[in-house]
């Protein structure tokens, strides 16, 4: 399964207010559904995600059983120096990923 | 006495059909959405969809089955051998003497090519590696093939998407052909034109094809659906295709 989309721009003016999106592929299940057997489908989603700006954390979000599946963010942030923007998702049942995305600020 | 002249007028608007939807007033599913959905497929870092056709393009390079060949070992580039072909499909397949959409299509090359297992409908490789063909077709026109042996295929697909069927007795013409410019609730109804499949579709959250498409309409007018893989449904996409003719290929589509 494919991992993320990000999209940070690749340059910015310092002191600048950029955009971050990140769309991650996730099935988010809630827990509240059952088979046509009658068995409750046992909840499957990402609890929590997290922007670091060059180790510094920069936007946490916690995530719940009514967020839709693929979880797309958007949030803002000042581009203060050149780096790396590391995310991480964290979910049930052990599910973790990562990505990062580069910026020079000029 | 006014109030039956009313009904009746009413019966007589409903019945009396609008025919088959001029060229110029074509239109997209894209051009009934909100304009935040329409941000969502515009934007390849926001359109859903586009999560799978990153998943596509690993799987068309990946050896599989018996003889251990990838897609790419076979067509090369989808860049440039996949340019155009879901624009075009579905097209007629000799040795099964009927059409194939693109799902059966990539079936037939695994099964017989790759010797590997053939995928499930709505699977999430399938769905992934039509989604990666697709996308290379994005922004062609929808060129329906000019195939003498898809004559009467095509002309069943029409006469099915004439047809009233199910409980509430609906053919498909009677919305998509005759009031595509009002709504049913609050959703507009749209003129069903297959240009962005394999599609996100908010409602499923997840990816699908134009065959669940039709499927979900069916059981919507409470018909019998047909099963997937149904040469009936294939002959629906048939028309669909014909009579988007000219239409860009927008895959993957985001619709509500």
């Amino acid at each position: 399964m494919a991992s993320a989309l990000i999209n940070v721009p690749k340059r910015a003016k310092r002191g600048d207010v950029i955009e971050i999106r990140a769309l991650t592929s996730h099935i988010m299940e809630t827990g509240y559904r059952r088979t046509a057997a009658g068995e409750v489908i046992p909840r499957d989603i990402i609890t929590s995600f997290t922007c670091r700006y060059n180790g510094r954390e920069i936007f946490r979000a916690d995530m719940f059983p009514a967020i839709a599946a693929n979880p797309y963010l958007s949030f803002f942030t000042t581009a203060n120096e050149s780096g790396t923007f590391a995310f991480e998702w964290i979910g049930d049942n052990g599910f973790s990923q990562t990505a990062s995305a580069a910026i020079t600020v000029e | 006495m006014r109030g039956i002249g009313a009904i009746v007028s009413a019966l007589l608007l409903v019945s009396a059909s609008a025919g088959e939807i001029p060229q110029q007033q074509r239109r997209s599913g894209y051009s009934f959405m909100a304009p935040d959905t329409k941000a969502m497929q515009d934007d390849d870092t926001s359109n859903p969809g586009m999560l799978w056709v990153l998943d596509g393009e690993a799987l068309w390079n990946k050896p599989i089955g018996t003889a251990n060949k990838a897609c790419a070992d076979c067509h090369g580039g989808a860049k440039a051998s996949m340019k155009g072909v879901a624009a075009r499909y579905p097209a007629f397949d000799k040795s099964l003497a009927r059409p194939v959409d693109l799902e059966q299509r990539i079936n037939l090359c695994r099964t017989a090519q790759q010797q590997a297992p053939a995928l499930d409908y709505e699977s999430h490789d399938l769905l992934a590696l039509t989604a990666f063909i697709a996308h290379q077709s994005r922004g062609m026109p929808i060129a329906p093939a000019s195939d003498p042996q898809l004559e009467p295929f095509l002309a069943r697909g029409r006469a099915l998407f004439m047809q009233r069927q199910g409980q509430l007795n609906l053919a498909c013409a009677n919305c998509h052909d005759d009031n595509w410019d009002k709504h049913l609730a609050g959703s507009a109804i749209t003129q069903g034109q297959p240009t962005g499949y394999p599609m996100y579709r908010l409602e499923w959250q997840t990816l699908g094809s134009l065959s669940r498409r039709l499927r979900g309409c069916m059981t919507g007018i409470r018909a019998q659906a047909f099963s997937y893989g149904a040469p009936e449904l294939v002959e629906l996409e048939l028309y669909l295709m014909s009579r988007a003719g000219g239409m860009p290929v927008e895959t993957p589509a985001v619709r509500p």
